[in-house]
Formats: C-alpha cells, structure tokens, sequence
C-alpha cells in the first residue's frame, strides 16, 4: 500500500468516526418532559383519522425511530402492556405477526400509531387515553423496529432476559413492503 | 426521608456482628496508624541536627543501621499477628451473621426493579400472602427471611441499622436474614448502582411490637377499602380508566395490573416512588401527574389530567388505608 493511499484510508477513518459520532447524538437523547399540550394527535376512535393527524403522527415516530432509548423502551412496554399476549414476540399468535413484511393497514409509521392509539376490527384493542402519547409513539417505533423498518443503528441488539430470536437491529429492512387489504375472513389475519 | 441509616447504630444481631468487627478493624487500624507516626516522630527527633553550614556526615554513609535487622523482624511479626487476628475477626464475623436462628421467620420476598422494591409476604401460604412495596414492616424480635430477585438489573439490598448488603441479581435468588431487636424505622437503599434513579431507591423498614405488626399485616391481607365520598369514587373510575391501572393492581378494583407498585393501601405508606416524595395528598396529585419532575427517568408516565381529576385520584389514593 502506498503512503499516499495510507493517508487517504486514515482520513476516511476519522471522517467516519467523526461522523458516527455525531450522528449518534440523536440516538441517546432521552427527553423525561411530558410531550407537550397540543402533541396529542389520537382522534376518537369513531372519528376517521385527519391527514395531518397521520402527518403529525409519523414525524413523531420518525424522531422515535432515531433514539435507542425509545425504541428499548417501546420493546419494554411491548412486554408490559402484554402486546406478546397477541403478537408474541413479533412472530404473531392469535394476533398478527409484526416481523414479517405484511401489513394489513399500511406499515407507515403514521398508520402503525394510529392501528395502536384507535385499535382495529377482530381483536386489537384501542391504547388512546390507557396509555400516554409518547409512549404510543415508543411503541409504533419499536413495533417498526420489529419488522426492520426503524433505524437499524438505535434498535435494540439484546433482549433483557434470554433472547427469543434475531434482535430487532438484525431485522432485514430490504424485505419489500406489501400491503394487504383488511379482508373480513372472520379471524384475524 | 425519616429513618435511621446509620451503620453505627446497629438495632440487630447481623447489624451488631458487623458493627464488631468495624470495631476491631478500627482499633487496629488506629493503633497501627499511631505506632507508624510514633516512631516516625522518634526518628526525626533522634536525627542529628544540622545547621545551613554543617558539611554532610559522608562517614555515616557505608556503616550499616544497627537495629536493622531487629526492626524489620519486629516489623513483620507484628503485621503478620494483627493480618491473623483481623482474618480470625472477619472468619467469625461471619459465621455469627449466619447463625442467627430462623426458626418462626416471617418470609419475604423481595424484588428490585427500576427503581423500586415489590415485597410479598409469606409467599409460601396463599391465605397470608400479601403484596406491597417499597415499605416494609417487620416484628421486633422474630428473624425475618428475604427472598431476593431482580427484575432488570443487579440492585443491592443494604438497611445499614439490620445487617449487610446483599445483591439482587437478575436469574439468580439469594436469601437474606435480618432482625430487629428494637422498635423504630430504618433506611433502606440500593446499593449497586442501577440506573438513572438508584440514588431514589429506597426503602423503609418499620420495626414495630408483634401485636403491632400481625394487625399491620392483617390490614394489608385485607381488600381495597371501598371509595365513601362521590370524590373518592371519582378517583376510582379515573384510576380504572385511565394508564394507571395499566400498571398498577389495587386489589377489589379493576386494576390489576402487576408492573408497578401494589396500590391497594399506599395511604399506609408515608412514601411514593421509593422515598422520592412525602406522600401528602397535594404532593401525591403532584406526582401522579409529573412523576418526572422529582424523580427524572422513573418508569411512571405523566398523566395530563385536570386538576380536579388529579385532585379526586389522590383523594381516593389517599382514601386506601
């Protein structure tokens, strides 16, 4: 290797650093506020959803996405508010699977907090007014997580007890994202 | 936080026996220390004294200190007996913390989450057991037996006036013996750093007469009182409603959640969320909306709700003796 080539490899290696670093400042900010008055984006459940209201949902998912605190903390609350008593750990049971690439609503962040905070037919109950709003954002993050669609660098790589599967940052985020339409086939798809 | 946290003050057995060997560990130190400054003080006074002007004693140089040989003996003698006496102190330090009889124990288990402590008691009788949290009370003079887990992260049970430390470990039990000899409350603390809030995980531990206690247990058995005013019953629904019965369990209630404190007689603890805040009524409604605020990164959300509807959950909270 030349000295020339040498030089130009270690310039690209504190670039990078560099670059790791401060992309990586987003990935730990933990904010303890209470999301303030006006963020409430969940309509009645009986009231359609309003485009900004998805718009607003999805740029705050989106800024979830970014942080491994959310989402650790969207994987907690997954267990705590026994999301696995339907989904399992993603793999689905008498509720969908959450890992695979199919969604029957639209896998849009948008879409996945609006299915969480307003429940949908056959089973998934409506968490809006249970649970607080940032914490229906952890979890539309993390339930993207599960299927590969959040930010691979902040999704969890270890489980806190003994790991079931792949961990969500392993998620492959090429899989193509299909949408199936909500067929009424009387059981959960 | 009221309460004795003192390890200087020991009110048991396990507390007393550590307390000893802080004692000796201390007297031998001390007694170490003072011989070490005490010929330190003899040498530089029996060194010869010398002016600005005196020429170095080159002389002195190749002759060979007398008592060498005689001090560094005496020296090594010395340290060797004291090691062997403290190893003897620590070897039945110990021995005395485990043999403290546990016939008639009241069994407890412990669990240490982020950042709070879950008890149950007498987890082996389904028609004794009962659940509470970050307060425990414990007879006068009747050993006490924890069961301790961990939910999370390795915690540290440490009540410095009952005995030593012992960690909680997550997979793994480990057991604990206490007892205490005299009435009064003490100070517990998590003593292995576990997250953004260890400093406020705390933990009460009242000891109080056996008459005391079996009717303490005997209220905490006992269900949810039921809400008597229409404020009180407010707060019910709200509670039952809203996120916190997403957690929270009051028992006789619709919340039966078991991720966060028992609730069924919090109004019987002087504390919320591990020692952080007084429970006062003003300050319960506080904290039932912006836990955050006293205790930042603890698991509880906020709860944007009216102030009267804050004001009618603490009502009934403060209704559950």
């Amino acid at each position: 290797m030349s000295s020339r080539c040498r030089d130009r490899a270690l310039v690209l290696a504190v670039a990078g650093v560099a670059g790791a670093l401060t992309a990586a400042c987003e990935r730990e900010a933990r904010d303890f506020l209470p999301p303030r008055p006006g963020a409430q984006v969940a309509p009645a459940a009986s009231a359609p959803a309003s485009a900004a209201a998805i718009a607003l949902a999805a740029a705050m998912v989106g800024r979830y996405e970014h942080n491994a605190y959310a989402i650790s903390a969207g994987k907690r609350l997954f267990a705590w508010y026994n999301c696995s008593g339907c989904h399992a750990n993603g793999g689905g049971g008498s509720g969908p699977a959450l890992m695979d690439d199919v969604w029957i609503y639209g896998g849009d962040a948008g879409t996945v907090y609006l299915t969480i905070a307003n429940g949908r037919p056959n089973g998934m109950p409506a968490f809006a007014g249970r649970i607080p709003e940032d914490q229906l954002w952890q979890l539309a993050a993390y339930v993207r997580s599960l299927a590969g669609l959040a930010s691979a660098d902040a999704a969890p790589n270890r489980d806190d007890a003994f790991l079931t599967r792949t961990p969500e940052s392993f998620a492959d985020p090429a899989k193509p994202e299909t949408v199936k339409p909500a067929v009424a086939t009387g059981r959960p798809q | 936080m009221n309460g004795v946290h003192d390890v200087l003050a020991p009110a048991g057995p396990q507390a007393l026996a550590l307390f000893h060997l802080w004692n000796a560990m201390l007297v031998a130190c001390v007694v170490v220390f003072a011989l070490t400054m005490a010929v330190l003080a003899v040498a530089l006074w029996r060194a010869p004294r010398a002016g600005e002007r005196t020429r170095p004693d080159l002389d002195a140089h190749p002759r060979r200190e007398a008592t060498l040989r005689r001090s560094v003996v005496w020296g090594i003698a010395g340290s060797s007996v004291l090691l062997v006496v403290l190893l003897f102190a620590s070897f039945f330090a110990d021995r005395a913390l485990s043999a403290l009889p546990l016939a008639d124990a009241v069994h407890i288990d412990l669990v240490g989450h982020q950042f709070w402590w879950e008890a149950h008691y007498e987890p082996n009788s389904p028609e004794r057991t009962f659940a509470t949290a970050n307060e425990l009370h414990v007879p006068v003079g009747r050993p006490v037996l924890i069961r301790l887990r961990a939910d999370d992260v390795i915690h540290s049970l440490w009540v410095p006036s009952l005995g030593g430390k012992k960690d909680l470990i997550p997979g793994r039990e480990s057991t604990l013996a206490l007892r205490a000899d005299r009435a009064g409350t003490y100070r517990g603390q998590c003593a292995e750093f576990c997250g953004y809030q260890h400093a406020k995980m705390a933990l009460v531990v009242v000891a109080e007469p056996p008459a005391d206690y079996e009717r303490w247990s005997a209220a905490q058995r006992a269900p949810a009182r039921e809400p008597a005013t229409a404020q009180e019953r407010r707060g019910l629904a709200l509670v039952e409603q809203t996120s916190c019965a997403m957690c929270h369990a009051i028992h006789g209630t619709r919340a039966r959640a078991r991720r966060a404190p028992d609730l069924t007689h919090v109004a019987s603890r002087g504390w919320l969320g591990a020692g952080a805040v007084e429970n006062t009524p003003e300050l319960r409604a506080e904290w039932i909306a912006r836990a955050q605020k006293f205790k930042p990164g603890v698991n509880m959300p906020p709860l944007d709700a009216a102030p009267d509807d804050l004001a009618a959950m603490s009502a009934y909270l403060g209704s559950l003796r």
